[in-house]
């Protein structure tokens, strides 16, 4: 398509060169208003975070705020947000994986695999204050299942240490939306592996295994893998569930910033910004690696 | 191959105790209000509740503004790329993925950092303007998944042949894009409309950051003071959630598969 038209264009040049030339800045008209827009709302706000984080209290430029990320506190916030992202990225690709394999590969009723797209449709957008508030409901100290573990097999988790606000409550919170998540990306990957390639498998006398270990998952891996880091990108940003869920008191960075933009909690708007920078550069890179596996693996899905 | 489907039921049963059974416990929990029996008490509360109206009619009107104003940045700008210049198409293309790179709680941030009262852009002065600001920062949200939307249905109809027939014709610009591309990707801006909505419409960071009275902040407000009332607002939520991507699922039969001409 990109080259058809760069073709016609060449073809058409020669016999008006005016009015190509004349024609090329309107062009451009068009898409003005979007780039204004992605340039006022997007860009420049961001960009302003990022040049605040190298500037202190007097605008003058410092690394300061950048080393200052390190104070045990923001360390710990950072440590925390880092694993909680990873452990549920991990556990929701696993187990998505294992679900999106099961529907489709696995011989059930094929009205079976409808049913479980759409509702990882509705489940991977269910996030923030209200799926909190259903976690809370099962598995609070009054949560239904807490109480019902507790009456009829006589186990207190709570008295076991697990707790709704800590960092296993939080990671089986996000996984609600995770797995949900990653059935809907890998589906189409899963889909793309062919029947062909399981009959060649056969026929030259691979067994089930064989043909697991050396056609399949080679196949996913990069869909995979890739799906895990859009997966750690978006628990990582997450800040509503969180919030909603334990309120100020875990120490992960989205809270903290959240903290910091609603009160200053850190005395130095500049250490704000340099905490902002932190969430950019970890998503960010996330989504370079992400973007990177994707086009390894659409190699195959054609 | 028996044992396949064994497991794969194991692995379903598995999957569906997980998801179904927060949702059984809020609703149980939701009807828990009244002492001794089971009874709709919070969702009265909750419906009968002055602010809920005030907080959801407000989120209402801000998703449906973002959905214009998504829709009036988006189809033009899709099918100029699609139409004139195909080169600038990864550079927007990136544009559209950086909200999901950057995240909610960052955008906002800037935005508060740089359209304060003593800025050039002095939105967040008077409340319209921070209504105005909210609807953008919501915009630029959505953005990832009404461009892949709105693109998707521009790829399956012949945008050089509809616009060329358009002009003959004696059509301009507005005409073509209100006119003849936009009912043609209707049922793809529709979906982008939809999931719009439904990421907007409980929405917590921004609202709340921006100090704007949304349903997200309601939501989060009820939580910290009620006991039962949170349950009967995560029901309505996920209810209101599973509505629309319904209509996205009913909407996606109704559009057309394949392409007249393969772009």
């Amino acid at each position: 398509m990109a080259n058809a038209t760069l073709t016609e264009t060449a073809a058409a040049r020669p016999g008006a060169p005016e009015r190509s030339r004349m024609r090329l800045p309107l062009n451009w008209l068009g898409v003005v208003p979007f780039f204004l827009f992605a340039l006022v709302f997007l860009i420049l706000p961001t960009f302003g975070l990022v040049a605040g984080a190298f500037r202190n209290a007097a605008g003058e430029y410092t690394l300061d705020n950048i080393f200052a990320l390190s104070q045990p506190k923001l360390a710990a916030a950072y440590w925390v947000s880092i694993r909680i992202s990873l452990v549920s990225a991990m556990l929701g690709a696993l187990v998505g994986l294992a679900i999106a394999v099961a529907v489709i590969r696995g011989g059930l009723p094929s009205w079976l695999r409808s049913a479980t797209l759409t509702f990882s449709g509705v489940a991977s957008n269910f996030a923030g204050v209200p799926l909190a508030f259903s976690f809370i409901a099962t598995l609070g100290r009054l949560g239904l299942v807490t109480i019902l573990l507790r009456d009829l097999f006589g186990i207190n988790i709570y008295a076991l240490g697990f707790n709704i606000f800590s960092f296993w409550g939080l990671t089986l919170t996000y996984l609600y939306f995770q797995i949900p998540l990653m059935i809907v990306i890998i589906t189409p990957a899963i889909d793309g592996l062919k029947k062909e390639w399981g009959e060649a498998a056969a026929t030259l006398g691979a067994t089930q295994a064989q043909y697991w270990r050396m056609v399949v998952i080679p196949v996913l891996w990069p869909s995979f893998l890739g799906t895990v880091i859009l997966l750690f990108a978006n628990a990582f940003g997450a800040v509503a569930t969180a919030y909603a869920l334990t309120g100020p008191s875990l120490n992960i960075v989205p809270i903290q910033l959240f903290a910091q933009i609603r009160g200053d909690v850190l005395y130095n708007p500049n250490l704000g910004y340099a905490l902002a920078l932190g969430m950019i550069v970890i998503t960010g890179l996330a989504n370079v690696f992400y973007l990177w596996l994707q086009r390894r693996s659409e190699r195959w899905l054609k | 191959m028996k044992g396949n489907r064994f497991w794969a039921w194991v692995t379903f049963a598995v999957g569906i105790a997980y998801f179904i059974v927060p949702l059984v416990a809020t609703f149980e929990f939701s009807l828990r209000m009244r002492r001794g029996e089971y009874s709709f008490d919070a969702y009265r509360s909750v419906l009968g509740d002055p602010n809920f109206h005030a907080t959801f009619l407000y989120s209402v009107v801000v998703a449906i503004f973002t959905i214009l104003l998504g829709v009036l940045l988006v189809v033009p700008t899709a099918y100029w790329i699609r139409l004139k210049l195909p080169r600038l198409r990864p550079v927007v293309e990136f544009i559209t993925l950086l909200p999901l790179v950057i995240p909610a709680i960052v955008i906002v941030f800037g935005y508060i950092r740089t359209f304060g009262s003593n800025s050039t852009l002095p939105f967040l002065a008077t409340a319209r303007g921070t209504d105005a600001l909210l609807v953008i920062g919501y915009a630029t949200l959505a953005l990832p998944y009404m461009y892949r939307a709105v693109d998707t249905g521009l790829r399956t109809i012949d945008v050089r042949t509809l616009t060329e027939a358009a002009q003959i014709l004696g059509a301009g610009w507005t005409t073509i894009i209100a006119r003849i591309i936009l009912p043609n990707v209707l049922i793809a801006v529709l979906s982008g409309a939809f999931l719009t909505f439904a990421i907007v419409i409980g929405e917590f960071t921004m609202a709340s950051l921006l100090n704007r009275p949304a349903f997200g902040p309601y939501l989060q407000n009820i939580g910290a003071n009620r006991a039962y009332e949170p349950s009967a607002l995560a029901i309505i939520s996920f209810a209101i959630t599973w509505a629309c991507m319904s209509v996205i699922q009913i909407l996606s039969r109704f559009a057309p598969k394949s392409a007249n001409r393969p772009n």
